[in-house]
């Protein structure tokens, strides 16, 4: 294959993995807006496990419609595929977009959009392999399709060779961690997200969203992709430092972006003190996971294209 | 109601003292430093920093005459090293310890403290199950004792019950963690204090000795001994630059390094080596790096008799992308003295329509645009100058002219002429001394591995009970506590019932945690 052409499948499959994502999204608004509408059920019209005997019977309110929890639940499943499907078309528009530029595929800003959407899914799909998580499905494909919308239009670049900064096995190191802890990051501003509106909901004794666990779960599950992803962005600043004192002669020099990777991760180790704190476990440290997210947006976007700084190598 | 204020005992200083404390090392408080320590970085980010980029400060400052020195009064040209951030990290470290010593004294005394002993009514616990073994008590009570042991808890055990505890790991990696920062704040204060780092320009073909004189800038720690300064030199013998020429990011370098002969004494052999931006040169625990390059054009100015009168490569300091410089050529020997502003541009500009403007970053087309100027230079005032300005307070401009290499110009009021006769590329060295970094580097290491240790590791215990109900049959309570979110306590009572039970676990059992 030649360079045109690999160049041109890569464009493709980032556009047909952003046709497979917008289905998905729109499978996904589908399940949750009927599970908004279960809570209204009666519990007559719930579908009931009765033991007769040894035998389990599922006996269903009504047999010859389906009922709206089930169509919920099979428009979240095609979500779900339709996610697995994005993801791997994605996957291939970056390897492929690698193997065009001859190196990692991480020399611009489109290219670090479109990894970091890969993972974004990732981490969501990884969580899903051992747990229920498809009521998340909605707000982990918007901010994907988001990422990969302003990624095509705005940060498109046609691939180059990397700037001799870039020249160095740190930029995998580096890049990549980064790029897992954007994923983990969005999911956790998702959940935490999620947890302010399902709280704000119980304490009125309502369901906002039936699909979606209780806040207290929410809280857990944040906690749990956090606690993952805070020692690794540790890793990544660290290892970005060790490459700034090999390519600029000090490890540490505020400038922009480490500055805002080091407002990230203030605020994320104050999110871990915050679930420690009395008074702070609940809603407010669900707000701090969310100001972290926010500072690690600022971070990529805002440093990247407004500021002027040693690591401005979006391209755009 | 009667509002009475209440009664509080009399707080001396002491006991004002003790109060301050508690507050400063309380979690909140911590918490409350953490975002204060977030804004406080955020203007570093917006305002040019001194440290980085002194020019835009400068700059800055003189484009808005109101706020700039209010704002450069505030520190906030210079956030990190500026008495408001000094104090909100001070005081956040100053909390840290507060809070981590004696919480290592509680966690000493915590591992050399046994298990505590079985609660009195097991099955009260959030965590408890209660079965039946088909197995004599001594035998039950010794496969749990081979389990636990076998996995590392610690383990009392009575005639008829054990307590285990298990993840003392969890509390001392959160410490190690904490006592790392500590690490890497004194690593960042030995390389402030006894480090040095300079900048220097140096031309193809020029040399730099390892001498505060040769720098263009240099700035060391409050006890760097500016004398002792390892004594290695370097000549610039080339330097490759090498441009993207497709539609793609068009005009960013593709290829930059320099060769450099380097000696580590002057009386030392002459190695060879070559310094690009990834792979600087290390000497003497000194490295130096490569951060930028230019172009000096090498200009010859004569006197109407057509005596040389300069005849030298001028740094210019490029000035966008495309590298568009501009410089400052100096003749303060002529009489009257003479001076030129200059611009060069590596490829000029199809059409003049945008001015001296280069638009390729490699010499494709160079040429310079000089201004001349004759008169007073002010250099005479005793006051020092910049090499990259001209002071034309007393001087009057004598004509404009663009030359290519090897074009000369005779200047309009007939006082002489300016030759371009070619240029050459000049490379920027940063050079640093931090005897810091290991320090800073140890204290990552180790605060990276007690963060795992302290978000991986979880802290449970365990106490199980047994009594014998028939000859052969024994009645087992099992409870777990954890006192950690993240703990998945239930599927770890039931391996621990599948070991002690001889029973295998099935598939609905071991799937006992949800979220």
């Amino acid at each position: 294959m030649n360079a045109t052409a690999l160049a041109g499948a890569s464009n493709a499959a980032v556009y047909a993995s952003m046709f497979t994502l917008t289905i998905a999204m729109v499978a996904f608004a589908i399940s949750f807006a009927s599970g908004r509408r279960r809570s209204g059920l009666t519990q007559s019209q719930v579908p009931v496990v009765a033991a007769v005997g040894s035998t389990a019977v599922l006996t269903k309110p009504a047999l010859d419609a389906p009922t709206e929890d089930d169509a919920g639940r099979k428009s979240a499943n095609i979500g779900m595929s339709f996610t697995w499907l994005g993801f791997v078309l994605l996957l291939v528009g970056v390897v492929l977009r690698g193997v065009w530029a001859g190196r990692v595929p991480w020399g611009n800003m489109y290219e670090f959009s479109i990894s970091s959407a890969v993972g974004i899914l990732g981490a969501f799909l990884i969580v899903s392999l051992r747990r229920d998580v498809r009521w998340l499905g909605l707000f982990i494909v918007i901010p994907t399709l988001l990422t990969l919308g302003l990624a095509v239009t705005v940060l498109y670049t046609e691939g180059a060779q990397l700037v001799p900064a870039l020249k160095s096995y740190w930029l995998i190191i580096h890049v990549a961690a980064a790029i897992i802890c954007a994923g983990a990051f969005t999911l956790a501003a998702a959940t935490a997200g999620l947890s302010l509106v399902q709280a704000h909901a119980e304490r009125r004794g309502k369901v906002a969203m039936a699909k979606v666990p209780p806040a207290e779960k929410l809280r857990t599950l944040t906690y749990r992709i956090l606690a993952f992803a805070f020692p690794l962005w540790t890793f990544a600043v660290v290892a970005g430092a060790i490459w700034a004192e090999n390519a600029w002669g000090r490890y540490w020099g505020w400038d922009p972006k480490e500055t805002w990777a080091f407002i990230t991760w203030v605020i994320y180790a104050a999110y871990l003190h915050a679930r420690s704190t009395v008074g702070w476990r609940g809603d407010r440290a669900s707000w701090v996971a969310i100001a972290g997210w926010a500072a690690f947006i600022i971070n990529y976007f805002g440093v990247n294209i407004f500021v002027n700084s040693l690591h401005s190598y979006s391209g755009v | 109601m009667i509002n009475e204020a209440p009664i509080l005992p009399p707080m001396g200083t002491l006991g004002f003292l003790r109060f301050a404390w508690r507050q400063l090392t309380s979690m909140k408080t911590a918490l409350i430093l953490l975002f204060l320590l977030a804004i406080a970085s955020v203007p570093g980010s917006i305002f040019p920093q001194r440290g980085n980029n002194p020019l835009r400060v400068n700059e800055w400052i003189a484009e808005s005459p109101t706020f700039g020195p209010i704002f450069d009064a505030l520190g906030f040209f210079d956030v990190y090293s500026s008495p408001w951030f000094a104090a909100v990290y001070l005081l956040l470290f100053i909390s840290l310890i507060g809070c981590v010593v004696p919480r290592t004294q509680v966690h000493w005394r915590a591992m050399l403290a046994p298990p505590p002993p079985v609660p009195r009514n097991l099955l009260r616990l959030p965590q408890s199950l209660e079965f039946e073994v088909g197995a004599p008590a001594n035998v039950v009570l010794e496969r749990a004792d081979t389990y636990f042991t076998s996995r590392r808890w610690r383990v009392v055990r009575t005639e008829t019950s054990i307590a285990t505890e298990k993840g003392f790991l969890r509390e001392t990696g959160n410490l190690l963690f904490h006592f790392s920062l500590i690490l890497i704040l004194v690593g960042v204060a030995v390389g402030g204090l006894f480090g040095w780092k300079g900048n220097v320009i140096v031309r193809e073909g020029q040399g730099f000795a390892n001498t505060l004189t040769q720098y263009d800038a240099w700035g060391g720690g409050r006890f760097t001994g500016a004398g002792r300064l390892s004594p290695f030199s370097f000549t610039l013998d080339e330097f490759n630059v090498d441009f993207e020429r497709g539609v793609a990011q068009r005009g960013s370098p593709s290829l930059f390094e320099a060769d450099v002969t380097y000696r580590r004494s002057p009386g030392a052999v002459a190695e060879k080596t070559r310094i690009e931006v990834n792979s600087p040169l290390a000497v003497d625990g000194a490295k130096v790096f490569l951060v930028g390059h230019g172009y000096a054009p090498h200009i010859v100015v004569r006197d109407a008799n057509g005596v040389v009168s300069f005849d030298d490569s001028v740094v210019f300091l490029p000035q966008d992308g495309n590298f568009t410089s501009t410089g400052v050529v100096k003749v303060p020997d002529s009489d009257p003295q003479l001076g030129f502003q200059g611009i060069f541009v590596p490829t000029a500009p199809a059409n003049n329509l945008r001015g001296p403007t280069s638009t390729f970053p490699g010499p494709d087309d160079p040429s310079v645009f000089l201004s001349a100027w004759r008169g007073d230079m002010g250099l005479d005032a005793g006051a020092p100058q910049s090499v990259y300005r001209l002071d034309t307070e007393a001087m009057e401009q004598i004509g404009i002219a663009a030359l290519r290499p090897g074009q000369t110009w005779a200047l309009p009021d007939g006082s002489g002429s300016i030759e371009l006769t070619g240029f050459q590329r000049w490379a920027s060295f940063q050079i640093a001394f931090d005897p810091g970094k290991e320090i800073a580097l140890a204290g990552a290491i180790l605060a990276m591995t007690g963060l795992m240790l302290s978000l991986f590791i979880r802290r449970r215990r365990v106490w199980l009970s047994v009594a014998s109900i028939s000859q052969g049959v024994t009645v087992v309570q099992l409870a777990g506590l954890a006192r950690i979110e993240s703990a998945d306590l239930p599927g770890e009572l039931q391996l621990i019932r599948a070991a002690v039970g001889d029973l295998p676990v099935s598939a609905s059992e071991k799937a006992a945690s949800d979220v």
